[in-house]
């Protein structure tokens, strides 16, 4: 493993099983009475988020608690950071108080990777989202549960057909997605319509379909990305309808789908314009535990770049202090 | 009158010959050791290159407004270190250059440095809004004397604004210096958009934005029957349709930016704003048509559009960076890299691309003559066996935005005589007054 996690094209595929694996032994400490490793004891673990996504920092927090290690949560949201030096003075403020990793999510792309390499800071930096480049942590959960749901909760996803549908060019999700997914073995497409794919995607390692209908019924998972409405005001697709009738997930086409096939969706949802609140409830949906893994594999990412020792031994260690 | 010999300099890299300076012109050019050097200063020149001044058609002095990214003064003293006699000062100061008074100012300023000729470029419309013509005909009349007029920064995309502009120059045979970008297309745009820009997350700047303005400009030109230059031209298909153009005796001129002969988008993968700059580094094609457009003389001359910015507008992240790199300091060797190295372009090559055809687009009287005898004395000396690592903390200009960092580049200016006096000798500036 780098030190960093800035992408998903960072990890090979040894990497990214190293990642699932972990996380799959670290699940377990969830279902114990006592959901605390000391691994990270001692060891500080900053949230700098730059923008909102309490879904997201909840999920870091939960996952360095429970390996003990210390969390500061920095929300630069609010303080004048559309220019010039704060990216820097708060880098340089995390530095002097001793961060080992910082956890950053920033509207521009490539904060992270410039925070991880301008000098600014010594610890690890994880791209927990930036801006429309890539959120690799989400990637990692969505193999997670793609893995548990349709390869027995081992090994690759050599084979396995996921569909990406939506906005991809606005997308950190279906970048990561695409790059990790690849690195498995799976075989992805990606569905939108033309206006909002990026310019150079047949370079990408997936397929592309500006039809959604052909894709579906061989599709063992499908994610849905969400759109927001104010690509429609910017002339990406013509009405909030016409998106719906041509890129939505409704039970029709849900009906499509095999019998084993599963329904995902990064969140939060527009329910109604992607997808339909049936398809998002229905038992095909693995929503909420998508949400469940993400801690997980948060768990797995901070444990192996922080060099903490195996969860053996930390099971060894929390058995000793439990007794 | 002051007398100053430059004994041994091969002019435009033929045969070693001595240049006798008296007052501000060129008097004699003769066999070495044949001048006369009593009572003269000598500038030892033996294994030297000597070429014309450069005249640089697109430059960025910041003054008035943002004194604290550069000065005339600041900035002349790069020029005049990177072998500059002559600078077109670009019209979008704080205030912006869009009246007689303006441009009467950065000119008097340049004049008070010394270190080369100030040419004021004059702002297309008032204060660069694209909507009302500046009153070109009084910036064309005052001592400035300007002959360009550019929003460089902006686009003049406003096709009858346009028209008319072209129209109004030609009664005092000026031109206008279009910053093609289309601006619809190009909204938030922060990279070339390409491969690249889909996998870093973004937002693309399409070269059909550059192109789609420099084809309508062109066939208004026609249209009207004016003079049209090309700032900054970034892509290969600018260059086919400027090739186009002349084909068709369209009175059009076309520069390129060291930057965009060198680098590619490739080094946006960094994120690192140093490599930010509008138009933006295109792929490796592109930079391959410029070089062969610049060799072939699709393209005239080489501009630098330096756009000197203080640190913390670099040290960011890429989106909230401004626009622009250095350029004076290190124009030549980055032409020598990619232009003379690569035997696309000799020495006659550079001196014409960077000094004779400048000064003529921009209409300057007494620069870019060839060295001869009864021409005006600016001249550049040139070493190009030796190489330099570019080390932003020792460039005259007072940022240091410069995209070279730690990059080892060939050949130095040594010495550069402006107006008959030394402005550079041995890589430093001399006091000229
Ligand atoms: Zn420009």
């Amino acid at each position: 493993m780098n030190k960093h996690l800035l992408s998903a094209g960072d990890l090979s595929r040894n990497d990214a099983l190293l990642v699932l694996d972990t996380a799959a032994q670290l699940a377990q400490v969830a279902d114990r009475p006592v959901k605390k490793l000391p691994t990270l004891r001692g060891r500080t673990v900053v949230n700098l988020f730059f923008e909102d996504s309490t879904r997201t920092r909840i999920s870091f927090e939960a996952a360095a608690k429970r390996l003990s290690a210390d969390v500061i949560n920095f929300s630069a949201k609010g303080s004048s950071v559309s220019k010039g030096e704060s990216l820097k003075d708060t880098a340089l403020t995390l530095e002097a108080m001793g961060a080992d990793a910082v956890v950053v999510r920033h509207g521009s792309s490539g904060a992270p990777h410039r925070l991880a390499n301008s000098g600014w800071i010594g610890g690890s930096v994880i791209n927990a989202g930036d801006g429309t480049h890539e959120h690799p942590t989400q990637a990692l959960l969505d193999a997670f549960t793609l893995r548990e749901k349709l390869a027995g909760g081992e090994g690759d996803l050599a084979g396995k057909k996921v569909t990406i549908v939506g906005d991809v060019l606005h997308s950190r999700v279906a970048r990561s997605n695409v790059l990790l997914l690849s690195t498995l073995g799976a075989d992805v497409t990606l569905v939108a319509p033309p206006t909002l794919l990026p310019v150079g995607v047949e370079t990408w390692p997936c397929k592309v379909s500006y039809d959604l209908d052909p894709v579906v019924p061989d599709s063992d998972a499908v994610m849905m990305l969400r759109v927001q409405l104010e690509r429609m005001t910017d002339s990406y697709f013509p009405t909030a309808r016409e998106y719906s009738r041509r890129y939505g997930l409704d039970n029709h086409r849900m009906s499509m789908l095999r019998e084993e096939s599963i329904v995902m969706h990064p969140g939060p949802m527009n329910r109604g314009m992607e997808i339909t609140a049936d398809v998002a409830d229905s038992r095909r949906s693995v929503i909420v535990e998508q949400v469940a893994n993400g801690v997980s594999v948060r768990m797995a990412v901070l444990y192996l770049l922080l060099g903490g020792y195996s969860p053996a031994q930390a099971e060894a260690e929390q058995t000793v202090e439990g007794s | 009158m002051s007398r100053l010999v430059i004994s041994g300099a091969s002019i435009l890299n033929r045969a070693p010959a001595d240049i006798v300076v008296a007052g501000d012109r060129i008097v004699e050019v003769g066999k070495p050791g044949s001048a006369d050097t009593s009572g003269a200063r000598v500038i030892d020149a033996d294994g030297l290159i000597a070429l014309p001044g450069f005249v640089d058609l697109h430059t960025h002095l910041r003054e008035p407004g943002r004194e604290d990214a550069e000065t005339v003064e600041t900035g002349t003293r790069a020029a005049a270190l990177g072998g500059f006699t002559c600078v077109h000062a670009m019209a979008n100061t704080e205030p912006v250059a869009d009246t007689a008074g303006v441009v009467e100012q950065v000119w008097r300023l340049g004049k008070e440095a010394g270190w080369c000729e100030v040419r004021p470029v004059g702002a297309v419309t008032v204060g660069l809004s694209g909507t009302h013509m500046a009153e070109l005909g009084a910036m064309a009349a005052s001592a400035a004397q300007v002959r360009l007029f550019s929003d460089d920064g902006k686009c003049v995309d406003d096709a009858v604004i346009m028209r008319r502009a072209l129209e109004y120059v030609k009664a005092f045979d000026g031109a206008i210096a279009q910053h093609a970008q289309e601006p619809r297309l190009t909204e938030g745009a922060q990279m070339n958009e390409g491969v690249l820009s889909g996998t870093l997350g973004l937002r693309g700047w399409p070269a059909v934005a550059e192109e789609a303005i420099i084809a309508r400009d062109v066939l208004l030109t026609q249209h009207v029957n004016s003079r049209l230059h090309v700032c900054h031209v970034s892509t290969a298909g600018s260059v086919e349709l400027i090739r186009w153009a002349k084909s068709k005796g369209i009175n059009v001129t076309a520069e390129v930016t060291p930057h965009h002969l060198l680098l590619t988008d490739e080094l946006a993968r960094s994120y690192d704003p140093h490599f930010k700059v509008n138009p933006p580094l295109r792929t490796t094609e592109d930079v391959l048509a410029l070089r062969e457009g610049l060799a072939d003389g699709t393209i005239d001359a080489v501009a630098t559009d330096h756009a000197p910015h203080p640190s913390e507008d670099k040290e960011c992240e890429w989106s909230a960076a401004a626009f622009g790199m250095l350029g004076l300091e290190t124009a030549l060797s980055v032409v020598i890299e990619s232009m003379v190295n690569t035997g696309l372009l000799d020495w006659a090559g550079v001196a014409d691309r960077m000094s004779v055809r400048p000064a003529a687009i921009g209409r300057v009287k007494d620069q870019g003559g060839l060295l001869e005898p009864g021409q005006p004395a600016h001249v550049t000396l040139v070493d190009e066996s030796v190489s330099w690592t570019v080390r932003p903390e020792e460039l005259a200009s007072r940022s240091r935005n410069t995209p070279y960092r730690e990059r080892v580049l060939p050949g130095r200016v040594v010495h550069t005589i402006f107006n008959g006096k030394p402005t550079v000798i041995d890589g430093r500036t001399e006091r000229v007054h």
